[in-house]
């Protein structure tokens, strides 16, 4: 009987595998068209809107190049690029270092260690736009018992409360990723370092950060481009104030198409959201060659 | 359906109502959440009928997988069945939900042989009456008529995506000048539309470089300061002890001496929040503005002279020094703080609108609040009025089709003009409309301006609508708000006045 049966099951699943054959276009193109439509078509689009003068997308003038050469006409993308710069270097540093520390400290067989990696992942399940409100009325309560200047008129205060923010918002996730990383690394490894003496420290940095180094790969990459990126937390938690000094680029360019009135004002902000794609591109190229190189097989 | 495939889609079946709903990103969700709540809002419209089509279609393809499964399929172990119990529930709703879609779709599609309206509205805190006066509307001639209001704060973002599609709207508001040079290519030609010639003023009809009349005013608003008349008494003034800024600032000065004995304020707080702060950046700063124009006899510049800063220094420093808070705190104060610190009886003054009036009257019956003219020390103060003007200007979406404008002009028209909608405009949304035809609204303040005007006053107009751009309020807003918390100069708010007026309208001119 079970011979049979399992034959059976042989012949059903080299149909399935036909089924798929047959039927691969059902499910690629579903979301071949959604890509196409939400992603591909709409960024082909802003690219050619960025050549033209606009007020609503289906009645343009070409103009050609003249929108890129108004970018730096407001005086606010050098300084919002600055800024966004300095901010993304310190946060995804921050970011790295406290959930690669807490990633570690949480592989080592805790008690409650379930219970602390959820507590930690939980800030990732809000959005943006709520914990920045949240958090400006937490520092702003802060900071007037400190009798400082609220973060509305505070371009330091705004800026370390962007980076507590995103730390407090993204250490869990990282953590995630690094501990799924720290529990591949073979234990065999660890074990032949420690019978040849290695201490702690060793095994730490000659083999568990080698080994985890496509986690940090990954973790560099999304703590970069997200806070390059970043946009909600920022309009929520300080709005760019005081005067555009804690201002970043999308940000910039959210009101460089917005806040102005006029048609010109759109093709320029679109100018400037072109020129910011290839920013994110470059800079993430560059960090994702500098991290694989010292990736290594076991 | 042969069975490798039935176990084929059984399995795929089996991840489908466990990986939507945790793969889907937040934003995703919320994107979903708000196009269901658009869609609500415009039932009859194609997207719509598109929607539910796609909804039947997917259901139908479901329905027709499970069958097949179902009719094929020897029940095999009991681990296949509640998935598929789950997906013949997912069908049946999705079946129910676009039944349901499509027949409230069919009703106003049957109808909509002639044109139809959609109004983007721009006032919050009217949204229901209009979703009333529009349903009176379709009732009473059977043309659909959809209005959306655009958040708080979101209107020029929300019509700019709005205007973007297929079925724009086909009535939409601009706020004066500044508003209509962005919007111009879009709004129709109104100078022999019916509705024009209602108004009891040509001032209310906005005209574009040419003389052609591209907006219509809908409503006139009042602002100035609001006054708890009870609370002034207790101290021992009345409005009428008020007729200048030396009484004013006396007066203030007063309270904020005996403020501890009082147990109240003389302003609510001057919250420079986004919420808050265009009261200060835009409407505190019109009447500089105001009494610059007056005495240079102009009603719009390209470079302001900031003749009058001082006055508005004087009356912000004010503000800010006898007022329920520390000015340091001002930057994180909303608007709902600065109202309920006066409905809770917290300050005697509080600056803002007519509009406002429905708020207040919660609490507060008609003789118990007042508004005075907000003075300065510029100009002839004894004959000083409310600030009183219009941002709010109508326009008809030249890029719709003319069956479309003809319905719109007719639904402007009616509104203004018919029993039903003079009377929900005045009594139920509060508005003074600038039509002869308009019934009396039974706002205070509105109330009150017209009294002053009765009594000789003149009514301060709203330049408002000349300042540059939205940035130079953000950029003046931010300097005040330093000012006030002390990190900022007023030579800051001088720059931010002055000098970016003219950056700004230069730039606008690129």
């Amino acid at each position: 009987m079970l011979p049979a049966r399992f034959s059976e099951n042989r012949k059903a699943e080299r149909q399935m595998e036909k089924s798929v054959r047959k039927y691969w276009p059902v499910f690629l193109l579903p979301t071949l068209i959604a890509f196409t439509i939400g992603f591909l078509w709409p960024f082909v689009w802003g690219i050619y809107l960025s050549f033209c003068k606009f007020n609503t997308v289906n009645k343009v003038t070409f103009v050609g190049l003249s929108n890129y050469s108004k970018i730096m006409l407001d005086n606010t993308f050098v300084h919002a690029f600055g800024f966004t710069a300095l901010f993304t270097v310190a946060s995804t540093l921050l970011i790295n270092v406290l959930a690669f520390l807490i990633a570690v400290l949480l592989t080592r067989g805790i008690k409650g260690t379930n219970i602390f990696r959820t507590i930690f992942f939980m800030p990732n399940l809000i959005g943006g736009i709520v914990l920045g409100y949240i958090w400006q009325i937490l520092l702003d309560g802060l900071l007037s018992n400190w009798g400082l200047p609220l973060l509305a008129l505070n371009e330091k205060a705004g800026f370390a409360g962007l980076l507590i923010l995103m730390g407090w918002q993204q250490i869990g996730y990282m953590m995630i990723i690094y501990i799924a990383g720290l529990q591949n690394v073979s234990p065999d490894l660890i074990e032949a370092a420690e019978i040849d003496g290695a201490t702690p420290w060793q095994i730490l940095t000659k083999i568990k950060i080698p080994m985890v180094m496509p986690s940090i790969t990954i973790c560099t990459f999304l703590t970069l481009t997200n806070s390059f990126k970043l946009f909600d937390q920022n309009l929520s938690l300080t709005g760019g104030e005081p005067a555009k000094k804690s201002q970043m680029l999308a940000l910039n360019i959210y009101d460089t198409f917005y806040a102005r009135s006029g048609a010109q004002w759109k093709g320029i902000g679109q100018a400037k959201a072109v020129v910011f794609f290839l920013l994110v591109v470059v800079i993430a190229l560059i960090q994702l060659r500098a991290t694989r190189t010292k990736e290594v097989q076991a | 359906m042969k069975k490798g495939d039935a176990i084929f889609f059984s399995r795929v079946l089996e991840t489908l109502p466990i990986t939507i709903p945790t793969t889907l990103p937040e934003t995703v969700l919320y994107s979903v959440q708000r196009q269901k709540m658009f869609i609500e809002n415009r039932k009859d419209k194609g997207e719509m009928k598109k929607k539910v089509v796609s909804v039947l279609l997917s259901a139908a393809m479901i329905t027709a997988m499970l069958a097949g499964c179902g009719s094929k399929t020897e029940a095999p172990a009991g681990g296949d069945a509640p998935a598929s119990e789950a997906g013949a529930e997912a069908s049946a709703e999705a079946g129910a939900s676009a039944e349901a879609g499509a027949s409230e779709a069919a009703a106003p599609a049957a109808s909509a042989g002639e044109g139809k309206v959609y109004y983007l509205n721009f006032k919050p805190e009217a949204d229901e009456q209009w979703q009333t006066l529009a349903a009176d509307y379709t009732k009473e001639t059977g043309v659909p008529v959809t209005v959306v209001t655009a958040a708080s704060g979101e209107y020029e973002t929300t019509l700019q995506s709005e205007m973007a599609k297929s079925d724009a709207p086909t009535m939409f508001q601009v706020n004066g000048p500044v508003g209509l040079n962005n919007w111009i290519d879009y709004c129709y030609d109104l100078t022999d539309a019916d509705i024009t010639k209602g108004l009891t003023s040509e001032d209310y009809a906005l005209k574009d470089s040419d003389g052609v009349v591209r907006g219509v005013a809908y409503v006139i608003e009042s602002y100035g300061i609001i006054t708890n008349k009870k609370l002034l008494q207790d101290a021992g003034y009345t409005t009428d002890d008020i007729k200048s800024f030396d009484d004013l600032k006396k007066v203030a000065e007063d309270i904020t001496a005996r403020k501890d004995e009082l147990g109240f304020a003389a302003f609510a707080s001057t919250g420079m929040d986004s919420s808050s702060d265009w009261r200060f950046k835009t409407h505190l700063a019109n009447l500089p503005i105001y009494f610059e124009y007056q005495a240079d006899g102009i009603d719009k510049t390209e470079a302001i002279k900031g003749t009058y800063l001082d006055n508005y220094k004087n009356i912000f420093d004010l503000y800010i020094n006898n007022s329920t808070c520390d000015p340091k705190e001002l930057s994180a104060k909303t608007a709902d703080d600065a109202r309920n610190e006066f409905l809770d009886g917290k300050a005697v003054f509080y600056q803002n609108g007519s509009w406002e009036y429905s708020s207040l009257s919660e609490k507060y019956s008609d003789d118990d609040i007042t508004m005075i003219p907000i003075y300065v020390g510029a100009g002839d103060e004894a004959k000083q009025g409310l600030c009183t003007g219009t941002e709010n200007y109508w326009c008809v979406n030249a890029e719709a089709s003319e069956e479309d404008i003809a319905a719109t002009l007719a639904f402007m028209n009616w509104c203004v003009t018919s029993e039903v909608g003079t009377k929900t405009m005045a009594e139920d949304m509060g508005f003074t409309i600038p039509f002869t035809t308009a019934e009396a609204s039974p706002n205070v303040f509105v109330k009150q301006d017209a009294d002053n005007t009765a009594a000789g006053l003149k009514p301060v107009s709203w330049n408002f609508t000349t300042m540059p751009s939205e940035e130079w309020k953000n950029a003046l807003g931010s300097a005040l708000t330093a000012y006030a918390a002390g990190t900022g100069s007023w030579d800051d708010v001088k720059s931010a006045f002055v000098d970016n007026w003219a950056t700004e309208y230069s730039l606008n001119a690129q």
